[in-house]
């Protein structure tokens, strides 16, 4: 099981002190944050694409190199990648490069982005998010795999002869997960190809998460990749703890109440019913987070999200504290114990895909 | 033939509402008119004023929960609705607008849908024709041509208006039911039970 951090860099201002970080600290403390996630023992931190305020992190690639050389054991990656606006010759040159500055220490998350006037920035329509994250992918995949790419689609000018530098590295690209909260078409995709599927399921009911995952696990298993408990799947998750579940409610409230994804709408307390937010003590988000077996199966990534709504880096720092030290063992030992003989423990790393790449070849 | 399924939503928030009096005529003509073609139906009612809040919360989440959820869901599997609202400010209430945004897309997609409206005076009458059938002919639904304005003066016997509500009622309701019992009870596909195959997708489909 990998446990990691996303953070989809926002700036906003802190509800109970008033004032917002600057772009430059918030950029900064993302960084803080991804070393002290290598630092407690966390496997994966992952940062999001965003090309509008109130976020920061337009240019993930960037970041993350910044990031590799920080760091040495902590897989980099993204939550998401756009895989719509963003042009597939520049992500897989973007990637392919991050791969060999951090060693292999790198996945990435294709996402399509749900702000419209984006689309249109960058030169796309959103109505057409679907059909973009499809041929976009299709061609992504030739690129990293074939020398020399003859391409002609609906979206982008035609390549003839086309090679895509630096080749990934080891010639074994990077890792990719699909991700989408409500579309089918995506579940399906990940499917078709063998890849991950990542659910932010962060606002959305267990019963909506548990029929994203089911379908995407059973097309896994249709298109021949083994069967659908062995599909890889991830989820996103936010957590607030204190040694006291009353003093974790108490002090996230405001954020709550004010953060521009939750607030003024569902009370606190009816969120946690509906949704894995997860907000009290350190068994509190221990129970909660391995009940996430009960609606998506076994399964190889989770991700919380801890540093939005405006919350001081203080305070997400004291929370990566107290994650490292009382949550995460004991859920990586918890996950282990639970998980059937068979079903992958990690998603496919760099070295387990080149010595899977090495056997097909000596199999010839 | 099995049971047909015909849900009544009504946004009245009165005790009693006239919206709901309305809705009632409307769901007990449309049921009269199925049983002399043949054809059982069940009916459902969802008042809107008990998901207020939540409708308020689906608002803002982006997603349903609980008893919205069931009844969205119910709307979905229909076989024909009946939607009525008080009209307000020149148009349909809010909070009947906002039961059908937190409804899936294609939701009532090729649905029959029976629309009707209340308020205290017929000079709103134009409400269905201007706002209401638009936003059902928007949502895809085949609407029945004749729509039920009742203004406060129609639920009175003395001005002879009683009968003509009661008229246009009945004929309304009819027209629902010859689409009912003209259409094959299907239930509305599922996308997570039978997604469209990649191949289709990466093929531009």
């Amino acid at each position: 099981m990998q446990l990691g951090v996303f953070s989809v860099g926002d700036v906003t201002p802190d509800p109970t002190a008033g004032r917002a970080p600057t772009e430059a600290e918030r950029i900064k403390a993302m960084v803080t944050i991804a070393l002290k996630a290598e630092e407690i023992g966390l496997d994966v931190f992952a940062t999001g694409e965003h090309h509008n305020p109130p976020f920061v992190p337009s240019s993930p690639t960037t970041m993350l190199g910044f990031l590799a050389a920080r760091t040495r054991r902590l897989l980099l990656s993204t939550a998401t990648t756009l895989i719509t606006t963003n042009d597939p010759v520049k992500i897989a040159e973007d990637y392919a490069m991050l791969q060999h500055l951090a060693d292999g220490r790198v996945d990435l998350m294709l996402g399509r982005g749900n702000t419209g006037p984006v689309y249109p920035w960058f030169g796309h329509d959103i109505r057409m998010g679907i059909p973009l994250a499809v041929e976009n992918y299709a061609l992504l995949r030739r690129l990293w795999r074939e020398e020399s790419v003859d391409w002609e689609g609906r979206f982008r000018t035609p390549l003839q002869g086309f090679t895509s530098t630096p080749r990934p590295l080891d010639g074994v690209p990077p890792f990719v997960w699909h991700a989408s909260i409500r579309s089918p078409e995506i579940a399906e995709q990940a499917a078709y190809y063998g890849d991950g599927f990542f659910h932010n399921n962060i606002f959305w009911t267990a019963d909506h998460v548990r029929r994203m995952v089911g379908l995407y696990r059973r097309r896994f298993e249709h298109y021949g990749h083994g069967p659908a408990e062995h599909a890889i799947v991830g989820l996103g998750g936010q957590v607030f703890i204190r040694p006291n579940s009353q003093d974790a409610v108490r002090e996230f409230r405001p954020y709550f109440d004010e953060a521009p994804v939750y607030g003024h709408g569902p009370s606190l307390e009816e969120y946690m019913a509906e949704t894995p937010l997860s907000v009290g003590s350190p068994q509190q988000v221990i129970d909660r987070t391995l009940g996430l077996r009960d609606v998506v199966g076994d399964y190889q990534r989770q991700l919380f999200l801890i540093d939005h709504a405006g919350l001081p880096l203080k305070t997400v720092l004291e929370q990566l504290d107290m994650l490292g030290e009382q949550v995460v063992p004991v859920l990586r030992r918890e996950f282990a114990a639970l998980r059937p003989a068979g079903v992958p423990e990690e998603p496919p790393t760099q070295a387990s895909s080149r010595a899977a790449r090495d056997l097909q070849v000596a199999s010839r | 033939m099995t049971s047909r399924r015909i849900v009544v939503v009504t946004a009245g928030l009165g005790q009693p509402s006239s919206s709901r009096l309305l809705a009632d005529r409307l769901a007990a003509a449309t049921v009269t008119a199925l049983r002399e073609d043949g054809v059982t139906a069940d009916v459902e009612v969802t008042e809107l004023r008990e998901h207020a809040r939540a409708l308020a919360d689906a608002l803002v989440t982006g997603f349903s929960t609980g008893a919205l959820r069931a009844a969205l869901d119910a709307v979905a599997r229909a076989d024909a609705v009946i939607a009525v609202t008080p009209v307000f400010a020149a148009s349909y209430s809010g909070l009947f607008k906002t039961f059908f945004d937190a409804l899936d897309e294609e939701a009532l997609a090729g649905k029959p849908v029976l629309i009707g409206a209340t308020a205290g005076t017929a000079r709103h009458s134009l409400v269905l024709e201007h706002a209401m059938r638009p936003l059902f002919s928007y949502l895809h639904a085949i609407v029945v041509p004749t729509a039920v304005f009742a203004a406060s003066e129609d639920w009175a016997g003395a001005s002879g208006s009683t009968y003509a509500l009661g008229a246009r009622v009945a004929r309304a309701g009819g027209e629902l039911a010859e689409l009912v019992a003209a259409r094959r009870a299907d239930l509305p596909a599922d996308p997570f039970a039978d997604p469209v195959p990649f191949e289709q997708l990466l093929a531009g489909g």
